[in-house]
């Protein structure tokens, strides 16, 4: 193991950091909700780790192994894939929720 | 199916799954274009991370660039977009959108759907100097 082997999860770790800000500071409520986060989560995830092993089972791309920490799920799966599909759907979630208060903007999902 | 057809079938599904399926109509709100614009920022700068240091290689016969890249790809061209394929902008859109769409129908069915995200008037009157 080399320092390159952990450069996916440097950039996962740069989004988590240049998110989760936002919500002390800015307040966005995203974590706070984690019910709400986990069912959004749930459908998308589910859909991207599909994708993902029918695209590798394709050929479609692969990863370079001197950058990737080289833990595997079933169906040659980077665990660093796993955490992009969680981390970067919430840290979207974080830019909605963080514009819509600090715009005051109606969403829709007020009641 | 390629990697450009699946890409572009994922991201016209989010269109559905917003307008006509969920009817969240979340691409009709200010705060979705606002903030996907932000996301698709720093999408160029992680993705571009990832795939200029090639830490993401494509297959020329998934997408429509036409050469293999085994290390950096061209920053414009070749069907690349700041070092990652275009269909790359087609995944990320179907990605947030879904997300965001899921995120505001649970909101709307009543799941955590307060506190409201506000930002508290300390910090308003901290960075008011920004206005």
């Amino acid at each position: 193991m080399d320092l390159a082997n952990f450069g996916y999860l440097g950039v996962l770790l740069f989004i988590v950091l240049g998110t989760v800000w936002l919500e002390p500071i800015i307040g966005a409520q995203v974590l706070r909700k984690p019910k709400r986060l986990a069912l959004s989560l749930l459908p998308v995830v589910f859909f991207l780790v599909s994708w993902d092993l029918y695209a590798i089972s394709q050929g479609h791309w692969w990863f370079n192994q001197s950058f990737v920490t080289g833990v595997e799920l079933p169906g040659k799966i980077p665990i660093e894939e796993i955490l992009f599909f969680i981390i970067t759907p919430t840290a979207m979630i974080y830019s909605f929720e963080a514009v819509r208060a600090v715009k005051q903007w109606r969403v829709g999902d007020e009641g | 199916m390629t990697y450009t057809q699946i890409a572009l079938a994922a991201a016209i599904g989010a269109v559905i799954l917003d307008l006509f399926i969920l009817r969240t109509r979340v691409l009709k709100l200010g705060v979705w274009w606002v903030s996907y614009a932000i996301v698709i920022g720093f999408q160029f700068i992680t993705n571009g991370t990832l795939t200029g240091f090639a830490i993401v290689q494509y297959s020329p016969d998934a997408v429509i660039g036409k050469k293999l890249y085994e290390q950096t790809p061209p920053f414009i061209g070749d069907g690349r977009l700041f070092f990652a394929p275009v269909e790359d902008v087609f995944f990320g859109f179907a990605m947030c959108l879904s997300a965001v769409v899921f995120w505001v129908y649970f909101g709307s069915k009543g799941i955590q759907r307060v506190p409201v995200s506000n930002t508290s008037v300390g910090m308003r009157e901290r960075f008011k100097f920004l206005k």
